[in-house]
Order: C-alpha cells, then structure tokens, then sequence
C-alpha cells in the first residue's frame, strides 16, 4: 500500500465553533490506483488531498506513504517527500506566468538540482509525451486552457513521483478537453504505474477511477 | 533552470518594476557618491595648501609664550629632545615631518640675529619652499591626502628613516635668510663668527617672506653645544596631516608630551576641521537617510513583489521548494538590485560631481574609483536589509492558502 490514512480529522475554528472540514476518515490507496475523490462542494475533498503531503497541516489522525508515518514529520521531510515522490496537478494549472512551456516543466527538476542537460532532455522528451513540442518556447498565456493542463501534467511527471494528486484537474475545462486529459492521465497511469488520487466534481471524471471514494461532510460513505 | 535563472527571467520580464525599485537606491548612492566626490578632492586641495604651508604643529614648553607662532620658539623655555624620539616611537598617525629646533638670539659682528639649530633634511622637508629652490632633499608630494597614511607620503620605505632623516649640514656650516644676510651683508661661501666660533655660509636662502628670512640656520648639535644646551631643545614642528589633527592629533602628542603645550595653526587648521567635519555630518546623515529611505523603498518593492507572486510562491512550495530556495529567490534578487543600483549611483554620482564640481565648488572632481566598490557594498547592504522581513513572511507563507487565491 503506497497511501494509508487513519482516523484523519482536521478541524476549522471560526466564529460559531468549530468545524470538521475531515471527520475521522480513513483510507487505504494501492500503489497503481487510479483514486477518485468525490463529493459536493465543502464535503472536503480538496482538504484530504491538500492533507496527505503537508500542504494543510491535520488536526489529528496518521498518514502513511510507503509505510512510513509522515503527518508527524517536519515542514522540511515533508517538503522533501513532495518534491521527490508527488507531482501535483490544479484545477487553474498553476503554471509560472513568466515561464516558458519547457522552463516550466523544468520546475521539478530545478528544485532537486537535476544537471542542466538533463533536465532539458527529459523536459523535453515529456512535453512530445504530452505532445506539446511545438509549444515548447510558449508562455502560458499564449497556450489554450487544455494545453495549460497538459504543461501542468508535464510539469507533474516529469521528476518521475510515485503518485500524482490531482485537484479538479478538468474542472476548468470544457467536456471534450476534460475527456482528453482524464484519457491522458489513465495512460500516464497505466504506462508508467504512476498513482493518481484525483479529487472531481465530475460523475464523468469519476468513472476513470479504479477506487472511488465519496466524501460527504467530511466522511467517507463509500470505498 | 536554477533558481537563479529563475530570478534572473522574472527581473528581465518585468523591467518596468525593476526601475521603480532601483530608483531610490540608485539616486541615494548617487547622492552619497557625488557629495563624497566633492568633498575628497576638496580636502585635497586644502591639505595640498596646508602641506605647503610647512609645518602646522608647535610643540613647546609648557612656560613658553605662544602670542606669535612663528617666533614662539625664540628664546623660549626648553624640553628634552628625547621628547622627539617620544614621538617616534609611538605608533601615533599622522606626524608626517618633524623638526627640533633650538633658537636663540645671539649677536653676530655686533649685531643682534636669530641662530635656529635644526636637524636639516626634516627642516627642508617640512619646507617647500626652500625644496623649490633645488636646496635640498627631494620634492615633497602631497602628505596630508584624506585617509592617506602619512607614512607614504614622502615615498620612504623606513618611517623612522623619514622622519629622522639628517642630511648633510657640517658643523662649520650654516644657511643664512635673506633679510640677514643682508644684514649682514654676507654671501655664499662667506665664513662667519658665531659664538666663537667660525661658520661658512653654504647657501643664502631665498626669501620666503616668513621670520625665517631673520634666521641663520646651523646644525642643532653644533648649537646646542655653542649655547650650552645639550640635548634640549626649543620647540619641535611637526607637519601633522589634516585629518589626523582634526582626528586628535593634538590631544595624542599632549598625552605623550606631558609638560608641554601642543599648538596648531588655528585658523587654517580649525576651518579644515570645521569642512572636514560638515561634509562628514552631511555625508553621515544622508547615509542614514538613504539607509532608511532606500531599505524602505526596496523592502517596499520585494513585499509588492511577494504579494504578487503569493501565488508563484504556494506552487514553488507545493512542488517541493524548501523555504531557503524562497530565501534565495528573493534575496537573490535583493543582491542582484543592490549591486545594479551601486553600480548605476556610482556612475550617475560620480557624473553628477564631476559636472557640478566646477560650478559648485569650484574645482575639478575626478572619479573615485574606490567608492564604485563602497557604493555596491552599500547598495547591498541597503536592498538586504530592507528585502529581509519581506521575504522572510514570503517564506512562512501557508503554500495551501495561497494556491487557492486562483
């Protein structure tokens, strides 16, 4: 098991008291699964993803990743984890407004001080990945919204992460895009064994998943 | 990619926010550098001045009358002449030339004259303008050049050799002043009798238009054995740099000369003092200024900066980037403004200084080349300092409530 959770709890304070955003979910993730999470809005998904590595800080509750305990772990292991083993992909993309397609992608690389002519070879072997190559010297605002997200996935596999957590990754695109890049990512799944856990809104998008978890006020009722 | 192309890419793609930034630095190290520029020629002229002058401190006895600079030494009280190896030895800065001297009246061919005894090298050198004269010794160059060591200034290795050095002045020789050899009608090469004893004239000194024209000038030894005054003499000039004497030159040789009373040209020596220390005050202040001024006006930049790019920096972090790679990239760019803004204050102040020196100061303003490193040291001091709380909150940033400012 590459993700287990048990007993996760973050809470809320705010005026009227206190509010459980994940109420004591638990959960377990196989290393290969496609994962997704749905839910209303508020039920606390984006929470849970945002959890798992640190970006929000639990209340209570144990996570493990590759069996090792990691909520208890500093800002420092947890951004090490993340930097080596988790690509991240966003609903609005998230890409550096002042950086080219491939300077983008080379993010990852850059941050775990891959050589230089390293990084542009694999950079650019995942943007013909992802078929942008053409689009290589482009700046974000000169690409359309698909291929956005497809620099994003680039961007999130390009370190070679054991598990991709996708926030919404379609929910900024209309249907025959979201269609192309949840196929993008079952491919990125199945060829390169790479975890997803992907939070949606989308009944569509959830059908992709191999284990769908369903978030209601901050539980789980289904696995 | 490196961070620090990174940087690199977002201060070239947003020129316009970087001129902003580098405004104020710039136009305060210029502001610095221009007045410095200024100020540094212009207390050379006037060390130059004070250097020609000759010697500018007195040391006397504690008794003897000091109504007169000039003629103080005549026949004054006297003090050890150990009191100049005193000075020697000490590591104070500044004595740029010394000469002991014994003076007294004596009467030569029935006539009353001032017989100086000196240590003559020194006496020459603190002399400019007998040097001109081709009398002896070698020209001086300027000594008291702000911040300069006295110890370069006459190109001699060996400090005591400089400042003890005797040339040749036999004891049957001696140096007349204009007024007195016409006094007493004596020429080059004329034997006198002083004292009992007989003299050649070796040089008629040109007149200076100083008490040294009344003057015969023998060797110190010979008079003090004439007088009777073994190892005493009158005074001690001392050619002491500018600054250090508005450094406390003064107060220094006191501390070592007890018994004695350590005089200087007042008036040009105090209005040196007073320029010297109004253009340090008003360099200091604009420092200051420019130090809050600039630092707020960077620190200003890099937290309109961080606040713009929140969103840059939650990615940065969600993708595994530590919080020192939001140091780096922020104080990077702090550095990369700081050496810019010394760099363009120095050329821009240097400019301004040479062009305005004629007008305002009425002198000839040459760049400093020294202050382009001081400028960039401060520049960055400046831009660091005021870049720190900035980017430290840039780094403490919560990476999840930034991501979802979108």
């Amino acid at each position: 098991m590459i993700l287990k959770g048990e007993n996760v709890l973050k809470q809320y304070q705010n005026t009227s008291g206190k509010i459980s955003a994940l109420d004591h979910v638990s959960f377990g993730v196989e290393n290969g699964d496609f994962v997704t999470v749905t839910g209303p809005s508020g039920s606390g998904k984006s929470t849970l993803l945002l959890s798992i590595f640190g970006l929000i800080r639990l209340t209570s509750g144990t996570i493990f990743f590759n069996g090792n305990r990691i909520d208890n772990m500093s800002d420092r292991h947890l951004t090490e984890i993340r930097k080596k083993s988790v690509g991240y992909i966003l609903q609005s993309f998230a890409l550096v407004p002042y950086l080219t397609t491939i300077q983008n992608v080379m993010i990852p690389l850059a941050l775990e001080k891959v050589p230089k002519k390293e990084q542009q070879t694999r950079s650019e072997e995942i943007l013909e990945y992802v078929g942008l190559s053409d689009r290589k010297d482009h700046l974000p605002r000169e690409l359309s919204a698909g291929q956005q997200q497809r620099v994003a996935i680039a961007r999130s596999i390009v370190h070679r992460p054991q598990i991709i957590m996708a926030d919404e990754p379609t929910g900024n695109l209309d249907p025959a895009l979201s269609g192309e890049i949840l196929e993008f990512l079952r491919k990125i799944n199945r060829e390169n064994k790479i975890t997803i856990m992907m939070v949606t809104h989308s009944p569509m998008a959830a059908e992709f998943g191999t284990q769908r978890l369903h978030l209601s006020e901050g539980k789980i009722t289904n696995h | 990619m490196t961070i620090t192309k990174l940087v690199l890419i977002e201060l070239w793609k947003r020129k316009s926010q970087l001129i902003t930034g580098l405004l104020a630095i710039t136009l305060g190290i210029a502001v610095i550098v221009a007045i410095q520029s200024v100020a540094v020629v212009s207390e050379q002229n006037v060390a130059k001045n004070l250097d020609n002058l000759g010697a500018n401190i007195l040391v006397l006895p504690q008794a003897a009358s000091i109504d007169d600079y000039y003629t103080s030494d005549i026949d004054a009280p006297t003090l050890p002449m150990d009191y100049v190896e005193r000075i020697l030895e000490s590591t104070i800065a500044g004595v740029d030339n010394m000469s002991p001297k014994l003076t007294r009246r004596v009467s030569v061919e029935g006539k009353s004259v001032v017989l100086t005894g000196i240590l003559p090298k020194s006496e020459i050198a603190s002399k400019p303008l007998w040097q001109s004269s081709g009398l002896l010794g070698k020209q001086l160059t300027t000594a008291c050049a702000p911040n300069q060591s006295a110890n370069e200034s006459h190109g001699m290795e060996d400090e005591k050799l400089k400042r003890k050095a005797i040339d040749t002045l036999l004891s049957e020789d001696c140096m007349a002043g204009s007024q007195v050899a016409k006094k007493l009608s004596i020429t080059a090469n004329k034997k006198i009798n002083i004292l009992g004893k007989e003299f050649k004239v070796v040089k008629v000194l040109p007149e200076t238009g100083t008490v040294d024209d009344d003057r015969i000038f023998a060797n110190l030894a010979d008079v003090q054995h004439l007088l009777k005054i073994e190892n005493q003499v009158s005074a001690i000039e001392i050619m002491g740099c500018c600054n250090a004497i508005s450094e406390g030159l003064l107060g220094q040789l006191r501390n070592i000369l007890p018994d004695t009373r350590v005089t200087s040209i007042n008036q040009i020596v105090s209005t040196q003092i007073e320029t010297n220390q109004l253009m340090r005050k008003v360099t200091l202040v604009m420092l200051i200024i420019i130090f809050f001024v600039g630092g707020i006006s960077i620190g200003n930049y890099i937290w309109a900066n961080v606040n713009e790019r929140k969103r840059e920096i939650g990615i940065l972090r969600m993708m595994g980037a530590e919080r020192m790679t939001i140091y780096k990239m922020f104080l990077l760019k702090a550095l990369l403004l700081g050496i810019a803004g010394g760099i363009l204050g120095f050329l821009l102040g240097t400019l301004a200084g040479v062009i305005l020196g004629p007008y305002l100061a009425g002198i000839v303003v040459k760049p400093v080349y020294i202050y382009l490193l001081w400028s960039i040291l401060l520049s960055i001091t400046i831009s660091l300092a005021g870049s720190l709380i900035p980017t430290y909150l840039a780094a403490r940033f919560d990476p999840h409530s930034n991501l979802q400012e979108d």
